[in-house]
Formats: C-alpha cells, sequence, structure tokens
C-alpha cells in the first residue's frame, strides 16, 4: 500500500495529466455527440456580451460597405416590385396561395462574433429566445444563405455556419429542371467554395450556372441564390456526381443577417414524423 | 508573492482578450492560426505544484474554448502543455530553480532556454489541439501542415510579445 502511494507521489504528474485530459476528451465527445445548450459556448451572457462590446466598434469600420449591401438589395426589391405592379390584372387571372405569400417571417439580427479559419466555424447573433429565435431556424443574408441556429440563450444566438463539416443543406441545380442535391463545405480550407453533393449523373451543368435552395426543408424558402458552378464535374464516373461551387455568400464580411422563420414548420415536420413512425 | 498573482492575472486577461478579439480573426485560410496564448501558460511561476498548475491550465483552456465554441479542444491542449512544461522543467533546469516561484521569462531564462522551451512547447500544444479537434488520422498531411503552420505563427507571434515586454534580470539557467 505505501509502495502504491509512493508510485503515485513519484509519477504524479502523469496521472494528474490523465484524469485532466480525459476529462476535456469526455467534454469533446460530449459536445460532438449532443448539440445540448452547455454553459462553454458564446451564446452564454459574458462571452456574448464581449463580443458585442468588440463588434460595436468593429462596425463602424464596415459602415460604408453595408450601405453599399442595403442600396443594392432596395434596387432588387424595387425591381421584383416593379415586376409585380406592371402585372395586367384585367388580363389574365392572378391566383397567388395566400398561405405562400405569408409564410415566412424575417428577423433582423446583427453578427456579433464569426469565424472562418476553424475547422468547425460558428457565427454568434444578437438576437436569442426574447426575440422568437429557437434552435433550427435557417440564417440568411441580402445574397445566400449562412446556416442553422444551433443554441439559444435569452438574448444571444449561436449560429452552425455553412463552414462546419457537419452541415448540409438541400439546394437544387435551377428552377427548370429541378434536380437537387445536398451543399456541404467539403474542402475545410477555404471559405470561398463549397460542394454540392448527390447530383445525379444525367443532370448536365455547365459553368456559371446558379444554385437555388430546393425548400424541401423548412429552414430556408425556395429560391435563394447560393452560389455559381465553378467545377461542373469534381467527381465523375460513379452514379452521382460532386460540383463545386464559388458562394454568393462573403463570410468574412458577414454583418447583417436574417433569421428565417417558417411559420408552417411544425405542422411539416409533425406530417412527416409520422412517416417515421410507420417503419 | 501576492506581485506575482497580479501580474500572472493581468497577464491572463490581456492574453485572453488579445487571442479571441485580434488572433481569432487572423489566418491564412484555415491552415494556420496563431494561438499565443499559451504564453500564460509558459510563464506561470516554475515552482507552481502540479495539481495547480494543470487546474489552471484546464481553466485557461476552457475559457479560450468558451469564445470559439469548441468544448473540451482547447483544455485537452493546454492540460497536455501543462504535462509536457513539467517535464521540460525538471530535466533543464537543476533543483533550487525548480522551488522558486520565478516567471520562467526572456529575461530571466536567456534567449537558449527561452527559445527551446517556446518552441517545443508551441509544438507540443499545437499538435494535441489539432488531433483532438479533428479527432481522426484521416487527412494526415492536412492536419500536420496545419500543426506546422500555425506553430511558426504561434512562435514568431510569442517573440514579438517576448521583445517588446524584454526585462533582463537574473539568470536561472545558462
Amino acid at each position: 500500500m505505501k509502495n502504491l502511494w509512493l508510485f503515485l507521489v513519484r509519477y504524479n504528474a502523469f496521472f494528474l495529466f490523465i484524469l485532466f485530459f480525459v476529462f476535456s476528451i469526455v467534454l469533446v465527445v460530449r459536445n460532438n455527440n449532443y448539440q445540448r445548450a452547455s454553459f462553454f459556448n458564446s451564446s452564454n451572457a459574458v462571452v456574448g456580451s464581449y463580443f458585442k462590446k468588440i463588434n460595436s466598434w468593429k462596425a463602424y469600420l464596415a459602415l460604408a460597405d453595408d450601405n453599399q449591401k442595403l442600396l443594392e438589395e432596395n434596387a432588387l426589391l424595387r425591381k421584383q416590385l416593379q415586376g409585380f405592379l406592371a402585372i395586367d390584372t384585367n388580363s389574365q387571372i392572378q391566383l397567388i396561395d395566400s398561405i405562400e405569400i405569408d409564410r415566412y417571417d424575417f428577423t433582423v439580427a446583427t453578427v456579433i462574433n464569426n469565424s472562418i479559419h476553424q475547422k468547425s466555424n460558428y457565427i454568434t447573433l444578437d438576437k436569442g429566445s426574447s426575440h422568437g429565435v429557437h434552435a433550427n431556424m435557417g440564417v440568411i443574408t441580402s445574397n445566400g444563405i449562412v446556416g442553422i441556429v444551433e443554441n439559444v440563450s435569452k438574448n444571444f444566438s449561436t449560429v452552425r455556419s455553412l463552414l462546419h463539416p457537419d452541415i448540409r443543406i438541400s439546394v437544387s441545380l435551377d428552377s427548370v429542371s429541378d434536380a437537387f442535391g445536398s451543399l456541404v463545405w467539403g474542402n475545410n480550407i477555404d471559405s470561398r467554395y463549397a460542394m454540392v453533393r448527390d447530383i445525379p449523373n444525367h443532370v448536365k451543368a455547365y459553368v456559371g450556372q446558379p444554385i437555388f435552395t430546393s425548400g424541401y426543408s423548412t429552414l430556408f424558402p425556395k429560391g435563394i441564390k447560393v452560389g455559381h458552378v465553378i467545377e461542373p464535374e469534381v467527381i465523375s464516373g460513379e452514379s452521382f456526381k460532386e460540383i463545386r461551387i464559388l458562394l454568393t455568400t462573403d463570410f468574412s464580411k458577414l454583418h447583417h443577417v436574417y433569421i428565417v422563420k417558417d411559420k408552417l414548420a411544425e405542422e411539416k415536420v409533425s406530417l412527416e414524423a409520422l412517416n417515421k413512425d410507420n417503419e | 508573492m501576492n506581485n506575482n498573482l497580479i501580474s500572472n492575472i493581468i497577464r491572463f486577461l490581456i492574453l485572453i482578450f488579445i487571442q479571441v478579439g485580434l488572433f481569432k480573426n487572423m489566418g491564412y485560410y484555415s491552415l494556420a492560426t496563431p494561438f499565443p496564448y499559451i504564453l500564460f501558460i509558459l510563464l506561470l511561476p516554475i515552482g507552481l505544484s502540479n495539481f495547480m498548475l494543470f487546474v489552471i491550465a484546464l481553466l485557461t483552456g476552457l475559457t479560450v474554448d468558451a469564445f470559439y465554441d469548441s468544448v473540451g479542444v482547447h483544455a485537452a491542449a493546454c492540460v497536455a502543455l501543462a504535462w509536457f512544461r513539467i517535464f521540460f522543467h525538471r530535466i533543464t533546469l537543476d533543483i533550487d530553480a525548480q522551488e522558486s516561484l520565478n516567471t520562467p521569462s526572456w529575461g530571466n531564462m536567456g534567449f537558449k532556454w527561452f527559445g527551446t522551451y517556446v518552441v517545443l512547447s508551441t509544438l507540443a500544444h499545437h499538435i494535441v489541439l489539432f488531433f483532438v479537434e479533428v479527432f481522426s488520422f484521416k487527412n494526415f498531411l492536412n492536419t500536420l501542415s496545419s500543426i506546422v503552420l500555425s506553430s511558426v505563427f504561434t512562435i514568431v507571434l510569442i517573440f514579438i510579445i517576448g521583445i517588446v515586454t524584454y526585462r533582463r534580470k537574473s539568470r536561472l539557467a545558462s
């Protein structure tokens, strides 16, 4: 017994190392398995407010850029509005499903923390459960998609960015062919590019072809532009092919984003859950 | 002793704030990212007991993890760094030096000792950090290049911080 004690004291550094290291690894594995709201992440109050303060200084540097983006978006919306106003209601009867018009709500949020250099990137937003945000809502910006809300606290929320290895988003090649695949980051190095996987082989893609969200999930509305094809066939010769795309979202310059709230999400999810029960 | 405690707390606050406010936004794609906050663990008093050292390293790691949304990854790397630090001190310092509460800084230890200390410790920390982050041996070369490039980045930054805060005092190791 005494010898055992002496042995432990003699090599205490090693045993303490094992103890603490195993503790850390357990934390890592637990965090990977369940995306539960844990205390040690950037949606907690201390960390969130620190990032908010830093961001309030950084925001000044980006004012000119932000204004430019807002102007461009205004111009685009004005153009679309013109299209609606120009429809001659006498010549053809317009039938618009009123439930589709009002299906999505958009909440404006400010990015207070963002990373693009990690293997798994997260974004922190300054809107939380008190603003009606909850987990598994899509996040978009004026010209692309950003990610999916993961953890929510009272005033902050963390978003799993598109630049995360575990994210998959359903996208379609264009509105005509409706061939769809899943968008993943893929290369894990460059924040400008992403991959579209599981595209059937008979579908022809060409360089410059736009990619849109498919609207199959409740996260994103249909028809938001995600990016453009730059390499139509990364892997060929198998039953599915991969396409490399250039993202329209500039992740290094995110400031204002919209959180998408789908009013029909609950209905759709609960209906689809029945399929799993029957299996 | 009191003085030592306060200067370590201040060093902790400054290094963590700079790490998450500035260095988090720096990087060469995701290949090279600097983590000079480890300088805090390297500069803890030499005679600190092993248990205290591990506790402080774990807490430092968890603090950085909170800002990086990577629960446990930095904690594991910092604990490994603490172990390496104990090992390195045991084989390079004599008994008297090991029991003093001096700061193992550039000015105290001289460039040869401090340089070796920083380079080897950074490598140890980054190897554990990136392998725990990836959690597999897939893309081995990719991970390896991340480790090497990030280590160079971190080491350069630590030496720059060292030059800025250089104060020559007594020499404990020659």
